[in-house]
């Protein structure tokens, strides 16, 4: 077993331990209660557990997977996604083509690039090809009613949700000297610092948040965010030993990744509330959708990506 | 998705002939007329498993229990009409107890024209195949009666037709009103069946693997002295409140 398998095991079975202590803790709290009582928050909380259970089962066998793993498990991602977002997008049926190949030519070949480690070209396949191309297609049909708004949201989606998801395996691709085939490590550090301090700043925000960032939008405080992104910090820096950051490099690298995440995660939810929706989908039980799941990775991974490059390439 | 195999068995005798999944007390696997209706039914449960997994690979379809809770019960489902997939869509995100017990109403036929189609309208979906033409002594409401009668829940398109037009629908015909004055304690449950028509708009070729939601909203009957028209309009507003909210 080589040296990055062997990370891999251990950060899963530390996630699992991490997972027993918070499945211990909710039942411990539910034995407390009254027989008949229902708590909501307890429930809500215990359904998120078992999310995350299967989280980290799928995202752990991946990493094991290695490489193939990885790129199927965030196209599928991807997918989930781009069905969520374009369900609530402006469409019509002159567009339809331009969707379908949304669904079954750009996800698939972006991902084909990422695979191929063809940076030059997934850096800017959905930015310039499908960008330029998709909206053609929909023109050809004829139908200009509301067409900006059509092919403008059309291409949101394939940018949050093919090109930035299809930017966490990417990282796979990073050519660090001295780190090897350890890159995919960069993958479970992203998820897990993005994961844990957006756990944190909901934990914090609810004990001591008292300065809403956006009223009306989102239950986000200044106070939340400050303490979820110096928790993401102190997780970077426990996880620096699987990144090729050092310790002060990881925090960083955490704080930024976290930081977008939790903004990131702001703009999503101005869409939502602009579509009148609570949640993307109802994929994950407790979580709703994979957009509702991922809207922090997706935000931070791009920047991860490019600072890493930037900085340690 | 559907529980252990003894469940099945508590659930013989069906309630009408067929209904119950899978039936080993009832079926005797090696008597010759047996083995063959059993092969059927094994077929007709394989097949409707597929479309059920198929149904949710495409579209991710998902029940939204608005207005009334996913227990077995007898209801008349009643659905807006788009497409030919709204059936099968409801029929997917029924919980298995339900699915058992409920019996589209589907015109003869459509249902009839082939032999996979005569396999896949009656014994898949169980379908209450009813004749429109006016000639027929066959009479739909009394089939429809009859099911009813014998405990099943239905799930009928109130419209009569595929709605080809921009209304989100068309006039509803008498049978919704015929049904429940004729038994008024069974819940009349408004159905929308949304997205269909963007996943597979009329004359394309792809379907896109948009969500596809099913809303169930609150039960409604028929009003003591409640006109036909009266009542028709009330169910037709009924089912148009349940359609998620449309950007225009």
């Amino acid at each position: 077993m080589t040296d990055t398998m062997t990370d891999i095991l251990l950060l899963t079975i530390g996630s699992f331990g991490i997972l027993i202590a918070l499945t211990f803790l909710g039942e411990v709290l539910r034995a407390r209660e009254d027989p008949g009582f229902n708590n909501p928050v307890l429930d809500t909380y215990m359904t998120r557990v078992q999310s995350w259970w299967g989280m980290v089962a799928f995202v752990g066998f991946a990493l094991l997977m290695g490489r193939i793993g990885v790129m199927v498990l965030f196209a599928f991602a991807s997918f989930a996604a781009l069905r969520e977002f374009l369900t609530l997008t402006t469409k019509a049926q002159a567009d339809h083509l331009s969707l379908a190949l949304g669904f079954f030519a750009v996800l698939p070949l972006q991902y084909v690039f990422v695979g191929l480690g063809w940076d030059g070209l997934y850096s800017i396949f959905i930015p310039v090809y499908a960008f330029l191309l998709l909206p053609i297609v929909s023109a050809l049909r004829g139908n200009p009613d509301r067409f900006l708004m059509r092919v403008a949201e059309t291409q949101w989606a394939l940018m949050i949700a093919v090109f930035c998801v299809s930017h966490v395996p990417a990282l796979m691709n990073l050519d660090i000297s001295g780190y090897g085939d350890r890159s995919l490590l960069l993958v479970a550090f992203l998820v897990m610092v993005v994961q844990f301090g957006d756990l944190l700043e909901y934990f914090f925000g609810r004990r001591v948040g008292r300065t809403q960032i956006a009223p009306g939008l989102s239950p986000k405080t200044w106070e939340g965010v400050l303490c979820g992104v110096g928790s993401a910090m102190l997780v970077g820096a426990l996880l620096n030993w699987i990144t090729p950051f050092g310790v002060f490099g990881a925090m960083a690298m955490a704080g930024t990744a976290s930081l977008v995440g939790m903004f990131g995660s702001l703009v999503v939810a101005s869409i939502k509330r602009d579509r009148g929706v609570k949640d993307w989908s109802h994929l994950i039980p407790g979580q709703g959708g994979f957009v509702d799941q991922l809207d922090s990775v997706i935000f931070a991974a791009p920047i991860f990506y490019h600072l890493t490059k930037y900085f340690y390439t | 998705m559907s529980a252990n195999p003894s469940d099945h068995r508590h659930n013989c005798p069906a309630p009408f002939p067929g209904g119950g999944a899978f039936c080993f007390s009832i079926v005797p696997p090696f008597a010759k007329v047996g083995s063959m209706k059993f092969l059927r039914q094994f077929a007709a449960r394989i097949v409707g498993q597929s479309i059920r997994i198929f149904a949710r690979a495409i579209t991710a379809v998902r029940a939204d229990w608005k207005g009334i809770e996913p227990v077995p019960r007898q209801r008349v489902y009643f659905a807006n009409h788009t497409s030919n997939a709204d059936m099968p869509m409801i029929w997917s995100v029924l919980p298995p107890s339900m699915r058992r017990t409920v019996r589209p109403v589907a015109a003869a036929d459509y249902w009839l024209k082939n032999k996979i189609r005569a396999f896949v309208g009656p014994e898949v979906f169980n379908c209450v195949l009813v004749d429109r033409r006016p000639e027929v002594k066959d009479k739909p409401m009394d089939k429809i009666i009859a099911a009813l009668d014998e405990g099943s829940s239905l799930i009928i398109f109130p419209e009569g037709n595929r709605n080809m037009t921009d209304d989100p629908l068309l006039p509803f015909k008498a049978g919704l009103y015929n049904m429940g004055v004729a038994r008024p304690e069974v819940d009349l449950v408004p159905t929308w069946v949304a997205n269909l028509t963007e996943i597979m708009p009329k004359g394309e070729i792809i379907p896109l693997p948009l969500i596809c939601t099913v809303t169930f909203g609150e039960p409604i009957h028929v009003r003591d002295d409640e006109s036909k028209d009266d009542f028709l309009k009330r169910a037709s507003d009924a089912l148009l409140a349940q359609r998620p909210e449309v950007r225009t």
